[in-house]
């Protein structure tokens, strides 16, 4: 199966309950881009993200995912898939190198855990030491780590600055910038503009679980650019 | 998808023998019961028919508290996300667990049984190869039945009330099966034809709510 090309959100609404989380939602997604998804807090951003990894049903609407002419569907999918959560997703018994090679070994990939390790820039002292004893940034590395393993085709990532200095914020940016001129689709959840101004170069705000505003450019947008426009459809 | 629930099972087993946290707070829970019941039952005669209950009545117990647990683990990182986000089809997740809760469940018994055995000079070891048969079912059934609720119930804000009241009714005709082979085993005059229907009654069960759990799984887990 082929790297993914396009995703297409479409009419995407979701309910919890009586809460609205997405209404309508429809945006598209396309290989070699960085689509910053801004919004307040309880717009509807992380819902969005799990409906395009697939782990969140939408009510209505649907995602299509494209790899040139051919929609691939269900593991296909789910093996494109990079998604750095809110939580770290890895197990805090295990240690770094394990927890990295149980993700190797469910996707089926003998890429080097060492290497993307090293990308990320998680001490090699701290990789044989269980998770759980690691701190905010060094939890957020592995993460990191664990979500670019796969070499995804389409990557999710949610506030993915938390908890990184401000050393480690601008290295995650070039890695991003890094992956994006690679041709992944990289989609990134996140209140921190000034990581991923001159990167991104598409814009995408929720508001009350509604697009409010979707913006492209063919150059990437500068930190002003998006300040602007979050304070312009956000509030 | 075999290899991948074995892949899966092994990590869980791997995290639990690393923590000991499940394993030994349920064992300990369990020979907690046996000694309870052993102030309890202080008429001897009384115990050849009340230990069938007493063994099932602690594998319900030990069981569910392993479930809650054991999920729990998977929520606290959001690693069950993880799991349904791998590449690989999702009954692996379900088939999974369900093993290693019931290889866990299994560890369990084999505390249980041998104390109730002796501390309440109880003759569960009459039959041996029945007691481990009916055993051995019981443990992986309340697995399968549990592992699919407790998946299910993962992201409910009182889950720990929530999934004994949900499980022990679905689980009820395994554990009046369970405690009638067990009392046709250590009767005065055992019964084995009975013990074996029994037994059987428990295989089917387990085979239709595992037929059953793979149909729903994903459905239930998916958001």
């Amino acid at each position: 199966m082929g790297r993914l090309d396009r995703v297409l959100v479409e009419k995407v609404a979701k309910r919890y309950g009586t809460e609205r989380a997405l209404a309508g939602v429809s945006l598209e997604l396309v290989r070699g881009t960085m689509c910053a998804l801004l919004g307040h807090n309880g717009a509807g951003k992380t819902t969005l993200l799990g409906v395009v990894s697939t782990l969140v049903r939408p009510n209505t609407g649907s995602v299509t995912y494209r790899s040139g002419e051919v929609k691939l569907k269900g593991e296909a999918v789910r093996r494109e898939i990079g998604l750095l959560a809110h939580a770290s997703l890895c197990y805090g018994e295990l240690s770094a190198i394990e927890n990295l090679e149980l993700v190797a070994g469910l996707y089926g990939i003998t890429a080097s855990v060492t290497a993307v390790l090293d990308q990320v820039g998680l001490e090699p002292r701290a990789r044989e030491r269980a998770a759980r004893t690691y701190s905010r940034g060094m939890l957020q590395r592995l993460a990191l780590a664990r979500a670019l393993l796969t070499k995804p085709s389409l990557l999710l990532l949610d506030e993915p600055f938390t908890g990184l200095d401000r050393g480690g914020a601008l290295t995650l940016g070039e890695q991003l910038g890094g992956l994006k001129a690679d041709g992944t689709i990289v989609v990134v959840v996140t209140h921190d503009l000034e990581a991923i101004a001159g990167r991104t170069d598409h814009v995408a705000i929720l508001k009350r679980g509604k697009l409010v505003c979707e913006e492209r450019s063919d150059l990437s947008y500068s930190y002003d650019q998006l300040k602007d426009l979050y304070h312009r459809n956000a509030a | 998808m075999l290899r991948h629930a074995l892949r899966i099972a092994w990590k869980d087993l791997r995290i639990e023998v690393r923590s000991k946290e499940i394993f030994m707070t349920v064992a300990f829970f369990g020979a907690l019961l046996v000694v309870i019941y052993s102030f309890a039952f202080q008429d001897k005669s009384a115990i050849r028919a009340a230990v069938p209950g007493m063994l099932w009545v602690a594998l319900a117990f030990t069981g569910t508290i392993s479930l809650g647990r054991a999920f729990d683990r998977e929520r606290e990182n959001d690693t069950m996300r993880a799991l349904l986000l791998a590449p690989v089809p999702r009954l692996s997740v379900f088939i999974g667990k369900a093993i290693a809760m019931g290889l866990l469940n299994l560890g369990v018994a084999v505390i249980i049984v041998p104390l109730l055995a002796l501390w309440l000079n109880a003759p569960l070891f009459a039959y041996p190869l029945e007691l481990a048969g009916i055993v051995i079912a019981g443990s992986f059934g309340i697995a399968i039945v549990g592992s699919v609720f407790a998946a299910t119930l993962l992201k409910a804000r009182s889950r720990d009330v929530l999934l004994p009241v949900v499980l022990y009714p679905i689980l009820l005709p395994l554990f009046v099966a369970g405690t009638k082979c067990t009392a046709a085993l250590v009767a005065v005059n055992p019964d084995l034809d009975i013990a074996h229907y029994w037994m059987d009654f428990v295989g089917i069960y387990d085979a239709a709510f595992l037929v059953l759990s793979l149909w729903v799984f994903e459905s239930l887990v998916i958001e």
